[in-house]
């Protein structure tokens, strides 16, 4: 074989090998959804979503309590995390440049490295320990942690990208910096920093380790923000390591629902930004 | 009275902004001020408990915590060495799997594939990054584990078995899952930060390259993979800090075994999946110092490793902007 | 609007009609959990007002909680020591056995469905890691006519603070001088040899998965999931397999004296069918408790001394034996 020819040979079969490695990679998302959705399908039914827990080995148990309490600690997470993300975001992009935001950004990005179960800790020494008491507060308070990075930095990343001529008219019509930034840049800006928001939640939807220590669990509804609360993350993994098929079955149908919430977030967020971003073209 | 001062002595900055914020001006900046000044304030106040509550554990064990191997809650002895090395060790052994595949998958999206479908995947790689870590945990339990016990662990193990690596029972749990399973959940950052950082190099790079001669694999190979290769690396470590820091999928396969194994057929531990079983349960106060030291060292790597990742990306992305 | 209709629904439909429930949370022993939870969710139909919240996390995390006072109560499979004990400093710990148990060594085999004859040496060999394939020598002495295979033996032990492990390696402790000297007994022991599940459930779930495994378990996490568990023979000499009497048996010395604090072992006791590995366990109940919260739990342990006692066969462990039961009933009038 002439050179030309082996070089042309090893070019066609690395390239080849590169869409394989594509097609490797692309399939992974399609067995998870294709077993959950194989596996969870079969499992969803009513109970599922209005019942509570049942003792290990009668069924007909449910996880409502755990689907309310994840949406009660996320809706903690967003009380707290997106007012500290938005206004955080809006400092660093109208008032960038000098030492003081330079840390923020430094120390947001650091807070968005630490891992999960660190962050767990935290929460514990913070919320748990004072209190007595593991509760939807402290999860809700550790969840809003990892929030914040995601929206301090789709808040700056957006509100960058607002074409300084909009600023400048506004201030020339004579409106102070303050009214500029509510009621002209950030408006222009709102598709995106709303896609921010959106795919935090859909992080935050997710995350069990945070919650080990902090919210901890319940077999029954939580009456109070400061008593444990069951969430649907945990209960995935502590019915995927036990012995019972009845709760094997169930932490499908939880998974399955949880991983479905997290995707269409995803998808939604994409759309909205896809959307935005032509509309501020034209 | 005395003589009229010629020069106008300016307002004081701060004599300024008290004015400019009655004015409405300055509320704002007042405002976001403090809600961006409280997200420092709490990241530093989270080092600060991480270092004051691991204080019985450092002070009892000092620097030589990081290399013993036992780790023994009656007799209130601990030490760090299993668990970096478990961590380390699953994680080197995901970017093993995901680095060739990724960096091969990003070559494709970038170069090869036309640059909508080259969008389409690329998304789809990008929600797998969505995916949370316990899902990947419970699909594994059911799907990778029992796939490992029966076949590829044997057959390793029939291969390659005369390496300490490769020896043991066969259990399906343990290092070689943890790294499979972290291996995927890794392929986002790879395959994401590398396309791009490959889709910045400068087009006259690729076009040099086919202009002397060179096949579109030599071009890409040779030149344009070289030329990102600062982005690449920067996905590496992020890919890296990411696996370091997992928690529920790796608690879900990994064995928990707290002593050190040569082989990676064999049960183990991360930082990450110690903590998480063991914390409830640390009575005394060395026992939760010590698994809050682990956090503290699980912390610090990770920081050391997102910093440099960004450093990396930054110069790429600068150095594909420069025209050449 | 629709949001709030949404959730009342929910509410409705899961049954929960209590407007103000007494919320007491308790964590603990995975040993006693299946009854416990039976036990707090039929107490709660008969009481609606209380609405205790188990969580089935180990004992060892059990007191743990109960010292930083995150729970309301505790259960543990191993009497708290002195040590822990002091650690207590807002209250004193009472501790309530609840029911009787035994550890069963529970095995996935393939192709075995006989009920194999341990010795306490040969099990403690298995868990030191010294006999390592289900053909050892020792194995097919004990189980003549069983079709042992010549493969792996996969260890599971307990990764968390365990009370289960607790009386497991306590049993080995008092039969092989090997392991006593090794390995000893406590709640985090450190095993030679093994993959670490999660609690008794975890220990159970990982046995089931795994092929050529062997675990020790509750006696109702074998059965309730239909698994295979082995005989164990006695100091008598007999090969014993847990049931509601031989376990029941193995408690009888202690119910003639028990100690007034209720800190007993019972494993490898005498008597010619108790079943060496048998276990009291206990609630540890503070000895003061808030208004409310007194009531509640005082009621219950009421409520657990007499009728919860009945649930006890039908879920696979055994009743308190009744000098027991007097001598806790008195114990009760110690919470204030």
């Amino acid at each position: 074989m002439t050179s030309t020819g082996r070089r042309n040979a090893v070019n066609n079969v690395m390239l080849a090998l590169t869409g394989l490695c594509t097609v490797l990679t692309v399939s992974v998302l399609f067995l998870i959804l294709g077993f959950l959705l194989w596996n969870g399908w079969r499992s969803l039914d009513w109970n599922f979503f209005t019942k509570l827990p049942l003792p290990a080995g009668e069924p007909g148990g449910g996880m409502a309590n755990a689907i309310v309490g994840s949406g009660i600690m996320i809706l903690i997470a967003v009380l707290i995390g997106v007012p500290v993300g938005f206004l955080g975001g809006i400092y660093l992009a109208e008032f960038g440049g000098g030492t003081l935001p330079f840390l923020v950004r430094y120390t947001a990005d650091l807070l968005n490295g630490v891992p999960s179960i660190v962050i767990g800790i935290f929460a514990w020494t913070v919320v748990v320990v004072p209190m007595h008491h593991f509760s939807a507060w402290a999860g809700g308070f550790a969840l809003s942690l990892m929030m914040i990075p995601i929206g301090l930095r789709s808040t700056e990343q957006f509100l960058h990208a607002v074409p300084n001529p909009l600023r400048e008219g506004s201030l020339a019509l004579g409106a102070s910096k303050t009214r500029t930034i509510f009621s002209v840049v950030v408006p222009a800006a709102k598709q995106g920093i709303l896609t921010g928001m959106i795919l935090g939640v859909a992080r935050i939807a997710g995350e069990t380790a945070p919650l080990l220590f902090t919210s901890f669990n319940n077999q029954y509804w939580s009456d109070k923000l400061g008593e444990p609360t069951a969430s649907l993350p945990f209960m995935i993994y502590y019915f995927a390591v036990s012995p019972y098929e009845d709760w094997h079955r169930q932490a499908w149908a939880a998974g399955l629902v949880l991983l479905a919430l997290v995707l269409i977030a995803n998808i939604a967020a994409r759309w909205i930004l896809s959307r935005g971003v032509s509309i501020q073209r034209g | 009275m005395g003589q009229v001062a010629v020069v106008a002595v300016p307002p004081s900055r701060a004599q300024s902004f008290t004015k400019r914020l009655r004015e409405g001006d300055q509320i704002a900046h007042l405002i976001t001020l403090i809600f961006a000044a409280s997200i420092l304030l709490m990241t530093v106040f989270l080092v600060y408990e991480l270092w004051v509550h691991s204080a019985p554990s450092r002070a009892k064990f000092g620097l030589g915590f990081l290399f013993s191997q036992t780790w023994d809650p009656v007799a209130e002895k601990f030490g760090a060495l299993p668990f970096i090395y478990g961590t380390v060790l699953t994680s080197v052994l995901a970017l093993l799997i995901s680095v060739p595949l990724g960096v091969g998958a990003a070559i494709f999206l970038s170069e090869l594939a036309p640059p909508r479908i080259s969008s389409v995947l690329t998304f789809l790689v990008e929600l797998l990054a969505a995916v949370p870590s316990v899902i990947f945990g419970l699909l594994a339990i059911f799907t990778l584990v029992p796939l490992l016990r029966q076949y590829v662990e044997p057959f390793l193990k029939r291969t390659l078995g005369f390496l300490p690596l490769f020896q043991g029972p066969a259990y399906g749990v343990g290092y070689l899952a943890a790294g499979v399973i972290l291996a995927i959940m890794t392929f986002p950052f790879i395959i994401s930060i590398s396309r791009e950082a490959l889709l910045a190099v400068p087009r006259e790079q690729r076009e040099a390259a086919l202009a002397v001669g060179a096949t579109k694999w030599e071009s890409t190979w040779k030149v344009v993979v070289p030329f990102a290769r600062l982005g690449i690396i920067g996905s590496v470590f992020l890919a890296l800090a990411r696996a370091l820091g997992e928690t529920m999928a790796v608690t879900m396969v990994i064995g928990n075994d707290t002593a050190m194994h040569a082989s990676l057929l064999a049960p183990g531990y991360t930082i990450a999946a110690l903590i998480a079983n063991q914390f409830t349960e640390a009575t005394g106060d060395v026992y939760p110092a010590a698994l809050i030291e682990l956090g503290l060292v699980l912390f610090f790597l990770t920081m050391i490793l997102n910093a440099s990742a960004r450093l990396l990306i930054l110069a790429t992305t600068a150095k594909g902007s420069r025209t050449e | 609007m629709k949001k709030q209709w949404f959730w009342i629904s929910l509410l409705a439909a899961a049954g929960t009609v209590a407007v103000s429930a007494e919320t007491i949370n308790a964590a603990g022993a995975t040993f006693p959990a299946p009854i416990y939870q039976k036990w707090f969710e039929a107490y709660r139909k008969a009481h609606p007002d209380v609405q205790i919240n188990y969580q089935s996390v180990g004992s060892g995390a059990g007191i743990q909680q109960l010292t930083q006072g995150t729970v309301d109560f505790g259960a543990s499979d191993m009497p708290m020591t002195d040590d822990q004990i002091s650690k207590i400093t807002k209250f004193k710990v009472l501790h309530f056995p609840t029911v009787l148990g035994g550890v069963v060594p529970v095995y996935n085999i393939a192709g075995v469905t006989a009920e194999l004859k341990f010795t306490g040496d040969t099990l403690a060999a298995i868990f030191l890691g010294k006999i390592n394939k289900w053909n050892d020598a020792a194995l097919k002495k004990d189980n003549p006519g069983v079709n042992l295979p010549n493969e792996d033996i996969t260890v599971v032990h307990r990764s968390d603070g365990s009370g289960t492990s607790f009386v497991w390696s306590d049993y080995f402790s008092k039969v092989s001088p090997e392991w006593k000297s090794k390995v000893g007994a406590s709640t985090s022991v450190n095993w030679p040899v093994g993959l670490g599940g999660k609690g008794n459930e975890g220990v159970a779930g990982l046995v089931k998965q795994t092929p050529s495994s062997i675990g020790y378990v509750e006696l109702i996490y074998a059965a309730q999931n239909k698994m295979s568990y082995g005989l164990v023979r006695n100091a008598a000499g007999t090969f014993v397999k847990a049931d509601f009497n031989t376990v029941s048996e193995a408690a009888a010395g202690a119910a003639k004296n028990m100690p007034d604090d209720f800190r007993v072992s019972i494993t490898n006791a005498p008597g010619k069918n108790a079943y060496p590995i048998s276990t009291f366990t206990w609630l540890l109940i503070p000895n003061k408790l808030d208004g409310a919260k007194k009531a509640a739990v005082t009621g219950f342990l009421k409520w657990m001394l007499s009728t919860g006692q009945q649930d006890t066969q039908a879920m696979f462990y055994s009743p308190l034996p009744k000098p027991v039961v007097a001598k806790e009933e008195k114990q009760i009038g110690s919470i204030q």
